[in-house]
């Protein structure tokens, strides 16, 4: 049983950026981040963000996350505006094609205390700049928890997620984030089903039992062919006889 | 349970079906039988053995043609000393409880104690079945030896740590089993019987002392024990040997001396200094014994070998409390002792001189590369050279230095001693060689450890390459350009005139002297790159270059000072496309204590080493990783990754660097970090230092990471979506970067226990899905491939194998259709999964890769499994519009058809990988097993639609097309004279 226990293994990938200047119909319907309201009995943890221009990683506050611990851990966010420099920094660095990194604590959502959610380290995810831009600040923010509540990878995507090169002249609509949150836990995959399968087949089992057809017997379905096929004969072999027989007598 | 009554029914209306048709099977039997024999010829397989351990030569007849093995890889197995072939093999398990730790011989029995004193077997040689088998009580296994007397061998005596039993050589029942005195304190080490009556067990106490213990043949009764100061002694098999009549005789480094040791007296230890014999030792060299118990009935010989040095040997002789120099022999590389009736010789194995290499040379052709030796016989007792006895060994200058010999001694007619020698060399190979110097066979043992393995193309001939040449390069002119074409013409013409000189010569020569083998002259690329050079990695260091279509080995390399715990990455960095530059095969060697690595940069067709000097590698090397872009030598780039996230690249040129400067801000790359749960994401920087971009932590203690399985680079995916039953396209999500990350749970009670299954983005670190399948456990196996994962694992639950298919989807719109980037998909795939029951458990999967299909395989036959069975959108019931789209109706038993065996009745033992290579035919994919054996076959998904079958009638198509052609040329003569007539008319 050679099990490959892939110890620092990679791949490598080229990601083929393309350019298109089609045109765009760009999704400026902007909703009011609804973090706020949910109730809150959880913990908060940081949501951090950075983006550089030598992409040298800072992070800083964009705003906290509150998390519900317990069986269905359910998320929400309260978040700061985009601030006038922070506004202009985030255009350069989308105009050198740099990162936005964003970038959560790792806890652990099925702790009682406050004391044991917290582990060591982050959880790092990124976007490139200009698509944050593009998107006017429209990110789809993903946490992911494995089975017992741990907290193990984050992702961001925008919508939409291309980079097509549109000047975003209007600075108002790189100030509010326009996020959807959510947490996803690991789905259990299917087992092979054999109870649907019994079932049916013991369905089309009863089907053929009902069917009168099939339960005949071989005669009982060909009688009258059998009968016809034993006259034939008869009648064959009674014709005959008298012909040979006169001939044999004459 | 109704399932079961099920299934029976099943068969049983099998069974009756089969009755019924049993005519027309028999009709079938012939074609099926032709079918057979045609495809033996596509197929082939190479058994092996493995590194031998033990060897011993059938002595018992004089004319036995045989050679026991007993190998590292827990075969064992007889050897055709004629033919080299393999006689009969028996595999064990696989792992230490199926180590072969001791090899003894006697008559036609043999018998091995197997898994460290487990297991006590006698092996019937001549056909090779299985006398007797006795478990041992526990223990660590110390030593075993044949006890005889009166001249004949009854017994078999076995030490273990804390005690020694004895069993009948016939039927392997215990005659007694003692407990060792003081075993708490004294290491035991050897057992030893001279056929007296007793047997001797010694230990030691080490820097201390010597324990001997006598145990009594016949009830096991302790008689005789003491113990004698030795205090510089620690190993006794290291340095000890009995020689004569009980005589132990040790050598000391430090002391310089040898010591002897009386055991039926044991008084005390005679010192005898090795400069009273005027012999001296090569510093910092260990010395060490080599004597010869011809029967063990009877007392060992008095002489024995002493080495003092890695090329020293001398042989002496213990007469009556003296130690006699016979001989020395000096340069001897080995020696060995072999006994033949009465008469015992002693081999030395030795570099051949000057002088006599000039003799040989003429009469034998010998390499000027190639290092040679001599073998000779000595009489054991005299140390007097045997006339007529030398034997030539060449060594093959792509091969390793020879390890040891092993003689088959046997007496010729007139009472004088022959002799043949198998030499064991470092690469693991085995060559038999009779006098005076001829190869019966060699065996390349290091064939049954493949690491790793590539597939290159044939390169085209000379006059091909030569036409492709000129379109490849550049234009430079019309008159130049006729030359050109002309001359290449005119090579075309020579060549064409050579090969019909060849064909006359060929067909006045008779048909069996016509030879069709193939040779490194005549290798070139067939008309469907059907035909490729496998290059093969071995755990040894040997590389070895085979081709495809026989199996025949072209090259070999073999690689020196490789670490035991080497791992090997097989990187082709230019294909045979490039014509002139040749093809460039690199190889990773990294040694995975330090992390320290080297490269080897060698053509794969002819094996030679490169010209191009591989970088030195300062730093331990974290990952490696093959660009998809060239140099302007066509040589793909490849990148190293060091301990300090620093990038090389190989070729490093100028041009190279710029471009890797280009492009380095699309240039991604990922490392897991199994121990601490860590895939982290790296963006390559303009400097070649790295960033990290993204991280993903899955905490130890709950999950470990057991593989991660991106997708192949060169896999072509030949439709985009698929065609459902309302004539709508599902598309698929064909992410080449996808990563597939299987974990299994810590938590091991079958309760709790899991296996997860990830799928990651490997550019932007999104986990683009995750599941956990319940109740299950490893070992997993995953295969990647298009948009579908498919995992097998155990399920502890139900306690069977299971297989589960995950399959991705866009939807019925594609996102972006003219290419796919990571960085741009926002939209999460729909993912569809089903898990189906596997009846039978699975040691490797692959997936081929012209067409879709997956070939799995259990422990000794190949399975070719039709993807189609794996699909999650097998429906529940078939409805009319399944049918239409061809889903067979799921069902949770993937019966194996018997069809699906693609090794037929060739059983391949502990298959360790499978490698699967696209040919030039778009139907066929080419299929290697590697393990102790190596199989390699065709196999066709989707059946030769793209051939026309053998018994294709070439006749009646072509007689039906002239039929046609004269009917009409007829019928319009005819037409021609009617219309004439009308016309008079």
């Amino acid at each position: 049983m050679a099990r490959v226990l892939t110890n620092n293994r990679a791949g490598v990938f080229c990601v083929w950026l393309f350019v298109s200047i089609n045109l765009v119909n760009s999704n400026n319907g902007r909703r009011a981040s609804d973090g706020l309201e949910a109730e809150f009995n959880g913990l908060s943890v940081p949501l951090e963000h950075s983006f550089e221009l030598d992409d040298v990683a800072k992070f800083q506050l964009r705003g906290s996350l509150m998390l519900k611990t317990g069986r269905e851990p359910s998320v929400s966010l309260n978040q700061n505006q985009l601030s006038e420099e922070d506004r202009t920094k985030l255009k350069e660095v989308a105009a050198v094609d740099g990162l936005y990194r964003i970038r959560v604590p790792r806890v652990f959502l099925q702790a009682d205390k406050q004391t044991e959610w917290q582990t060591e380290g982050h959880l790092t995810a990124f976007v490139r700049a200009c698509a944050m831009v593009e998107s006017h600040l429209s990110d789809v923010i993903t946490l992911h928890t494995d089975v017992s509540g741990y907290l193990i990878g984050v992702s961001i995507v925008t919508l939409p997620g291309a980079c097509r090169g549109i000047e975003v002249e209007d600075e108002v609509d790189l100030e509010v984030f326009n996020t959807t949150l959510s947490i996803m836990a690991p789905v259990n995959a299917p087992g092979p089903e054999t109870a649907l399968f019994i079932q049916r087949m013991e369905q089309e089992f009863e089907k053929k039992g009902k069917n009168p057809q099939e339960q005949k017997s071989f005669f009982a379905k060909y009688w009258y062919l059998i009968l016809g096929g034993a006259i034939f004969l008869m009648v064959s072999n009674s014709a005959q006889p008298p012909a040979g027989g006169g001939r044999e007598q004459s | 349970m109704a399932a079961i009554c099920l299934k029976v029914k099943e068969k049983t209306e099998v069974t009756t079906t089969y009755f019924l048709f049993l005519r027309k099977r028999s009709q079938t039997a012939a074609a099926m039988a032709k079918f057979y024999s045609y495809s033996l010829v596509l197929m082939w397989r190479q058994q092996y053995v493995g590194k031998v351990r033990f060897c011993h030569f059938d002595g018992h007849m004089q004319s036995s043609k045989k050679v026991l093995l007993a190998t590292e890889s827990n075969v064992f197995a007889a050897l055709n000393t004629r033919t080299g072939e393999v006689l009969w093999r028996h595999v064990d398990k696989t792992g230490p409880e199926g180590n072969i730790d001791a090899f003894l011989q006697n008559g036609q029995d043999s018998v091995l104690v197997v898994g460290n004193g487990r297991v006590l077997r006698s092996w019937e040689t001549n056909i090779g079945g299985l006398n007797w088998e006795v478990v041992l009580d526990s223990g660590s296994f110390q030593s075993t030896c044949l006890v005889g007397q009166q001249g004949t061998v009854k017994n078999v005596a076995v030490l273990k740590k804390t005690a020694i039993s004895l069993h009948y050589l016939s039927n392997g029942h215990q005659k007694w089993i003692e407990n060792l005195p003081d075993s708490d304190t004294v290491d035991y080490q050897t057992v030893y019987s001279g056929g007296n009556g007793e047997v001797y067990v010694l230990g030691v106490v080490p820097h201390s002392h010597i324990a001997v213990v006598a145990f009594s043949v016949d009830d096991g009764e302790i008689l005789k024990q003491s113990s004698v100061e030795a205090p510089w002694l620690s190993s006794i098999p290291e340095s000890c040997q009995i020689v004569d009549q009980e005589m132990l005789i040790c050598v000391d480094s430090t002391t310089m001396s040898l010591y002897t040791l009386d055991l039926t007296l044991q008084l005390q230890m005679n010192q005898i200094p090795l400069q009273s014999l005027e012999l001296e030792v090569d510093p910092d060299f260990r010395p060490s014994l080599v004597s010869h118990q011809p029967n063990p009935a009877k007392q060992p010989l008095s002489e024995f070998f002493l080495q003092l040095g890695p090329d020293r040997y001398v042989l002496l002789q213990f007469n009556s409390g003296q130690i006699v120099m016979l001989r020395d022999f000096k340069p001897a590389l080995l020696v060995s002792f072999a006994t033949t009736g009465e008469k015992t010789v002693a081999a030395v194995m030795s570099p051949k001189n000057k002088t006599v290499s000039i003799v040989f040379n003429v009469l034998y052709y010998v390499a000027p590369a190639t290092q040679a030796s001599t073998i000779n016989l000595y009489n054991a007792e005299t140390g007097r050279r045997l006339l007529d006895t030398t034997l030539i060994f060449t060594m093959d200058p792509n091969g390793g230095k020879p390890e040891r010999l092993n003689i088959q001694a046997f007496l010729k007619k007139d009472d004088s001693v022959g002799y043949r020698v198998m030499v064991q060399t470092k690469d693991h190979a085995l060559t038999f060689i009779q006098q005076p110097g001829r190869v019966l066979w060699t065996r390349e043992e290091a064939l049954s450890d493949v690491l790793t393995m590539e597939m290159v193309d044939l390169p085209l001939t000379g006059t091909q390459a030569e036409l492709e040449g000129e379109f490849g390069k550049k234009t430079d002119g019309l008159m130049s350009m006729v030359f050109k074409r002309l001359s290449s013409q005119l090579i075309l013409l020579q060549a064409w005139i050579a090969h019909l000189w060849k064909l006359f010569y060929d067909a006045r020569k008779p048909r069996s002297q016509v030879k069709s083998d193939i040779s490194m002259e005549n290798l070139s690329r067939d008309e469907f790159n059907l035909q490729k050079m496998m290059v093969m990695v071995t755990a040894s260091g040997k590389l070895f270059g085979i081709d495809s279509k026989t199996g025949g080995i072209l090259w070999k390399h073999y690689l020196e000072n490789i670490p035991s715990n080497a791992g090997f990455k097989l990187m082709v960095q230019r294909t045979t496309a490039h014509f002139p530059h040749p093809p460039q095969c690199t190889l990773l060697i990294k040694d995975k204590d330090t992390g320290l690595a080297s490269l080897h940069v060698f053509n794969p067709i002819f094996g030679k080493m490169s010209h191009v000097t591989p970088p030195a590698l300062p730093q331990p090397i974290l990952q490696s990783l093959m660009l998809p872009f060239m140099d302007q030598d066509y040589a793909k780039v490849l990148l190293l990754i060091d301990d300090q996230y620093k990038v090389s690249a190989f070729p490093s040129t100028k041009y190279v660097l710029q471009q890797l400067q280009e492009m380095a801000p699309t240039i991604f790359f990922f490392l897991v970090d199994s121990s601490q749960g860590r895939l982290s994401g790296y963006r390559l920087r303009t400097d070649l230092s790295t960033e990290q971009i993204w991280e993903v932590i899955l905490p130890t203690e709950i999950q470990k990471i057991v593989s991660v399985k991106g997708k192949r680079p060169n896999e072509h995916v030949h439709s985009q979506g698929r065609v459902m039953g309302d004539r709508s396209v599902l598309y698929k999500y064909l992410n080449p970067n996808l990563l597939a990350v299987v974990t299994e749970s810590t938590d091991l009670h079958q309760e709790r226990s899991f296996v997860g299954i990830m799928l990651i983005d490997g550019v932007t670190g999104r986990i683009i899905h995750e599941a956990v399948q319940r109740k299950a456990r490893g070992p997993v196996h995953v295969v990647h491939s298009e948009n579908w994962v498919v995992y097998e694992y155990w399920s502890t639950k139900s306690r069977r194998n299971e297989f589960s298919v995950i399959e991705l989807y866009e939807g019925m719109e594609l996102y972006n259709s003219t290419a796919f980037s990571s960085l741009d998909r926002p939209l999460v795939p729909q993912v569809l999964q089903q898990s189906y029951i596997f009846p039978s458990s699975i040691s490797t999967m692959e997936a081929t890769l012209t067409e879709k299909g997956i070939t799995s395989r259990h422990l000794l036959r190949i399975v070719s499994l039709p993807k189609m069975f794996l699909d999650p959108r097998r429906p529940e019931m078939a409805s009319e519009q399944s049918r239409e789209e061809n889903l067979i109706p799921y069902a949770p038993e993937l019966m194996i058809r018997t069809e699906w065996f693609i090794n037929y009745n060739q059983t391949i033992s502990r298959v360790r990988g499978i490698y699967t290579a696209p040919s030039g035919l778009e139907s066929t994919c080419l299929v290697v097993a590697y393990g102790l054996d190596i199989y390699h076959t065709r196999v066709y998904p989707s059946k030769q639609f793209d051939v026309l079958k053998d018994d294709y009638d070439y006749m009646l198509i072509s007689s039906v097309l002239l039929a046609l052609f004269f009917a009409t040329m007829i019928s319009k003569r005819l037409a021609e004279v009617k219309l004439l007539n009308r016309a008079w008319r």
